[in-house]
């Protein structure tokens, strides 16, 4: 059965461009980048090209940029490293928000437990932080404020503009999650006064296991990883150029018109689900992520409907599954206000460039099936 | 933010997409519903009895996949069963005799 790939917010398609600008790397250009001789010396001078690419992408200098093993790494490395640097200050606040995704989470109640403390700013109801929430939960000791800035599940995307004026009057260093926005929305790195931000390669059709972090610079932090001195002793482990190449590429073939094209597809997308009766949009259509959908169908539990999307080779995903033997649901949908029954009548469709109209078409007439089938099923009407 | 289709088998499947007992039977003489405030989840059972018998019975589930098989499967075993008989059906009974379904908690 041909497959529908509809969850790129999860990961998506390596381009076959990128492969091919991985392959040599593995078996002939296959260098360590800090050897002198000519194979390292060739890995050295791919590997500060792709720097450099990444760090054009952003406006950022090329020394800003250091590669990590992912997103993960990445704002691990942020906040925990920061955290380090600064604790013998005095400084121990961070600000963050509730729908950051786990990664940032899980960190930041980690580092609760070493001392620090954190705020967990709400969102309104459409998944927005407000700045002034943000300038008024600033003390003295906070060192930093971490914002998710487009929303892995409801695609919100964050007012960091005015986030970074407000960090930059207090003091305060900022952070951004970039990895669900990068290269989909526009981050200049001064003119959004951001200090840190975290990219990855996955969601862009690159390699898995590949990030960076911006760190502006004299910025001081504390490295995760000891070693060798690799990414100016701030990581080190021998650099993964075949992923760094990858990563790069997968820059350089970003496109505003595949944003634009993707905007399309999705806006259809959206009015086509909300023909169905009983439907709504979880997020705001506007300041939203070029590619992502959430959809809360009522009475009929999301899972269900992925399980039948599933079957006609349909790739979705859903805020919560009881399927396994915990009971997770969505933190995000819970911060913007929703009710455990609205949570698990929701699912995530996420686009990329390769998804076509027919595709899409295709699925809105299937989704209409099964959610006339499992509404019949349902004894809530 | 998950699919776990892979994790149940065939049967399960087949019950989830496509139950044979899925609806309401009209003039019904017994309506159950029970709900699972754990997930949410919502059943409604409605049962023809004869000569304390169940000769007819259908689900309405709101619920994951594996709560509608489970329920289509409820009533194959509970058809044409005594009440006693019916009552004496677990999940155990579900598990072991149609579907291999993982226990949830
Ligand atoms: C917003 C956000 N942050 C961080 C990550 C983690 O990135 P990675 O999968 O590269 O560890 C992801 C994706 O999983 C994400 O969507």
């Amino acid at each position: 059965m041909k497959s529908i790939y509809l969850d790129n917010a999860a990961t998506t398609q390596v381009d076959k461009k990128v492969v091919e600008a991985m392959l040599p790397y593995f078996s002939e250009k296959y260098g360590n980048a800090s050897s002198h001789h000519l194979k390292g010396q060739e890995a050295k001078r791919v590997l500060e090209e792709s720097r450099s690419i990444i760090a054009r992408s952003i406006s950022a200098k090329d020394d800003e940029i250091i590669f990590t093993s992912s997103g993960t790494e990445s704002n691990n490395f942020a906040l925990k490293g920061l955290f380090f640097a600064n604790k013998d200050n005095g400084k121990n606040h961070i600000i963050t928000t509730k729908i950051e995704h786990d990664c940032v989470l899980n960190s930041c109640k980690w580092l609760e437990s070493q001392g620090a403390k954190v705020s967990y700013l709400d969102v309104d109801e459409k998944g927005f932080v407000n700045p002034t929430d943000v300038e008024n939960t600033i003390t003295p000791e906070t060192f930093l404020v971490s914002i998710i800035h487009g929303n892995n599940e409801i695609g919100t995307i964050q007012d960091i503009e005015a986030i970074g004026r407000i960090c930059k009057e207090k003091g305060v260093l900022f952070h951004i999650d970039a990895c669900q926005s990068y290269t989909k929305t526009k981050i200049h790195v001064n003119k959004q006064n951001l200090d840190l931000v975290t990219l990855n390669a996955h969601k862009i059709h690159g390699p898995k296991g590949i990030g960076a972090l911006f760190i502006r610079k004299d910025i001081k932090i504390i490295p995760l990883f000891h070693g060798g001195g690799h990414e100016k002793n701030l990581r080190s482990g021998t650099e993964n150029i075949p992923a760094i190449v990858g990563f790069a590429k997968a820059v350089k073939l970003a496109k505003e018109r595949d944003i634009n094209y993707v905007i399309n597809l999705r806006d259809k997308f959206i009015q086509g689900i909300l023909e169905i009766p009983n439907t709504n949009l979880n997020g705001l259509k506007e300041k939203r992520l070029c590619n992502n959908i959430n959809v809360c169908f009522n009475n009929i539990e999301g899972e269900a409907i992925g399980g039948y999307l599933d079957a006609y080779g349909i790739c979705s995903s859903t805020g919560s599954a009881c399927s396994s033997n915990s009971l997770e649901s969505s933190h995000v949908l819970k911060a913007i206000g929703k009710t455990d029954l609205q949570i698990n009548t929701s699912i995530r469709l996420s686009l990329s460039k390769f998804n076509t109209e027919e595709e899409i078409d295709y699925v809105l007439k299937i989704l209409n099936k099964i959610v006339e089938k499992l509404r019949r099923i349902s004894p809530i009407k | 933010m998950k699919n776990k289709f892979q994790e149940y088998n065939k049967e399960v499947m087949e019950h989830f997409l496509k139950p044979k007992n899925s609806g309401r039977i009209e003039n019904p003489d017994v309506v159950g519903r029970i709900n699972n405030d754990m997930c949410g989840d919502v059943m409604e059972i409605s049962l023809k009895i004869k000569d304390n018998k169940i000769k007819d019975i259908k689900f309405q589930t709101m619920g994951c996949a594996a709560a509608i098989a489970s329920s289509d499967v409820l009533c194959e075993l509970a058809k044409g069963k005594t009440l006693d008989e019916a009552k004496k059906i677990d999940r155990e009974m579900i598990i072991k005799n149609n579907i291999k379904l993982k226990l949830i908690t």
